[in-house]
């Protein structure tokens, strides 16, 4: 058995033994449990794809005369202004005022919150606008100015929702196409779409969040962050595998960082026809081995993670909770699965080939001594659900 | 016989020519085309796949030429930014021809391969990173 300090103290003399998520498996094929356990430090995981519930806190400073802003825009994208004076809140699904979103379905949706996060890492210089009804210490009431990120005083992300454990893979089994946030389907069950780095995805090897907690560091967009809190829709409680691989959503992560210090490659504004637009983001999570029963959960394979298919036409829309079937993900990427006896073609949203690219971003950190874990303070919650909204009648 | 993807760009007055008939009758052409507009008084275009002995083709395409019309042999009018595409694989189930497929199983890279492209333009709908883009 390892600790965190040990394994720190590895990784600072730059003689920590590092694998990503993929690596592992052969690895661990190849010399048994026991001894690699004990060769082996830390595992890379990693994800690419669409975080929808992400967004960050922008401090604008404070300008001459002094406003208090109670609305803003950036590059005409409304940035919530109800924080405080100078600070606001921009979410990565907020559309561009005026945009006629779904009025001519399918809604284009090609431009909105994300796209003002890439624009912002990416270092591009944007259009604030921001309004106030007027103080006697805050007189301004209307302003435009200029801006980019190394204006900003702070601009932190906060996701109150990323790293979803496993996902849902969307199908349309009506005679209609549709537009959802997992890609457009195809009337008739022509294409499903899933969306999850499988053996590479972090709470995939992690499945019972033994190392994953409140506090660990994270490897978000290129800036070194930190899992905040459990990512809300949390539900450890789920259906999983003799693995304990949930066979559904399951966990979540609230994640930061500062946006200051990310690659703007893992920041992408994402624009879905007739849903909305999104961000994408790389996030990579290291997994200190600190006993042969953390590193067997690392070994996870895609054959053995399964996916439930779920029409999207009116299961998912109406929550029915019905699963058509189950796919493992090594099925999914051969790119074409029958489902109810029919052929049917795979997308996906969630990008393997950079999840690799990160998670071998991750190792490289680590082993050069540059990314040090940290041991989360609180455990994820074991046994929770995620709770439906009731729609009542009554306030009483 | 070879095939050759071309992309003919038509100056504003040049398209009262029956062009296409000319390379089919006397040069002996097989012509595919993907894509076109080509409106009177307005700049035009065609995307094609021109078959025939490679004699003919130059031939022909000379032939075009004497029309003020330009001919690019490497023409695809659907642009792929491999800066933009993250490789998630969203256009898969879309494309008809798999010019967007998946390069290499083990790390999932998608790439482009123009000369299967038959410019139906899913792509430029479906790709939520706006990777793919049409030149007109």
């Amino acid at each position: 058995m390892k600790s965190y300090e040990e394994i720190n103290a590895k990784i600072e003399s730059k003689k920590a033994v590092v694998l990503t998520a993929e690596e592992v498996i052969d690895y661990v094929e190849k010399k048994g449990l026991e001894a690699a356990a004990k060769e082996v430090d830390v595992v890379t995981t990693a994800t690419f794809g669409p975080m929808c519930s992400s967004g960050c806190f922008l401090n604008f400073g404070h300008s001459k005369p002094r406003i208090r802003i109670t609305q803003a825009w950036i590059d005409d994208v409304e940035a919530y202004g109800g924080v405080a004076a100078a600070d606001v809140y921009l979410g990565a699904t907020q559309l561009r005022r005026n945009d006629p979103a779904n009025l001519y379905y399918p809604g284009e949706f090609r431009y909105g919150g994300g796209y003002v996060i890439e624009k912002l890492v990416a270092g591009e210089r944007l259009e604030l606008h921001a309004v106030s009804y007027g103080t006697d210490d805050y007189p301004l009431r209307e302003l435009r100015t200029w801006f980019t990120i190394k204006d900003l005083n702070q601009a932190i992300m906060v996701n109150p929702r990323n790293c979803y454990q496993n996902y849902n893979v969307a199908i349309n089994c009506s005679d209609r196409t549709l537009h959802t946030y997992l890609g457009v389907l195809r009337p008739g069950m022509q294409n499903l779409t899933y969306s999850s780095a499988g053996q590479l995805s972090p709470l995939l090897n992690d499945p019972l969040y033994e190392t994953i907690g409140v506090g660990t560091s994270v490897w978000l967009a290129g800036a070194r962050g930190h899992v905040h809190s459990e990512g809300t829709q949390f539900a450890s409680i789920a259906e999983r595998g003799p693995n304990d691989v949930p066979m559904e959503g399951a966990g979540t992560l609230g994640l930061t960082a500062n946006m200051k210090e990310m690659k703007p490659r893992y920041v992408r504004g994402i624009s879905l026809i007739g849903y909305g637009v999104s961000l994408a983001l790389g996030v990579g999570i290291p997994i200190p081995i600190l006993g042969p029963h953390i590193l067997k959960r690392t070994t996870v394979r895609d054959s053995e993670i399964f996916a439930s298919v779920i029409d999207y036409s009116s299961d998912y829309p109406n929550r029915t909770g019905k699963v058509l079937c189950r796919l493992s993900y090594e099925e999914l990427r051969k790119g074409e699965v029958v489902v109810s006896g029919k052929k049917v073609q795979v997308g996906s949203m969630s990008s393997y080939a950079m999840a690799l690219e990160v998670a071998s971003a991750l190792r490289d950190e680590i082993k050069r001594g540059d990314f040090l874990l940290s041991k989360p303070y609180k455990r994820l919650p074991p046994s929770q659900s995620q709770k439906p909204l009731v729609i009542r009648e009554k306030r009483k | 016989m070879s095939t050759k993807r071309m992309m003919l760009s038509f100056p504003k007055s040049e398209t009262e020519k029956p062009i296409v008939y000319h390379l089919v009758k006397d040069y002996d052409l097989v012509i595919n085309i993907f894509r076109a507009k080509v409106t009177p008084e307005e700049y035009g275009y065609l995307v094609l796949d021109v078959s025939g002995s490679d004699d003919n083709i130059k031939r022909g395409m000379d032939f075009v030429r004497t029309f003020n019309v330009e001919v690019d042999e490497a023409g695809v009018g659907v642009a792929w930014d491999a800066q933009r595409c993250t490789h998630c694989g969203s256009c898969l189930p879309h494309c008809p021809t798999k010019a967007l497929r998946i390069v290499d199983p083990k790390t999932r890279v998608v790439g482009f391969f123009p000369s299967d492209c038959v410019e139906c333009l899913a792509c430029i709908t479906y790709c939520p990173f706006g990777a793919c883009s049409s030149l007109f």
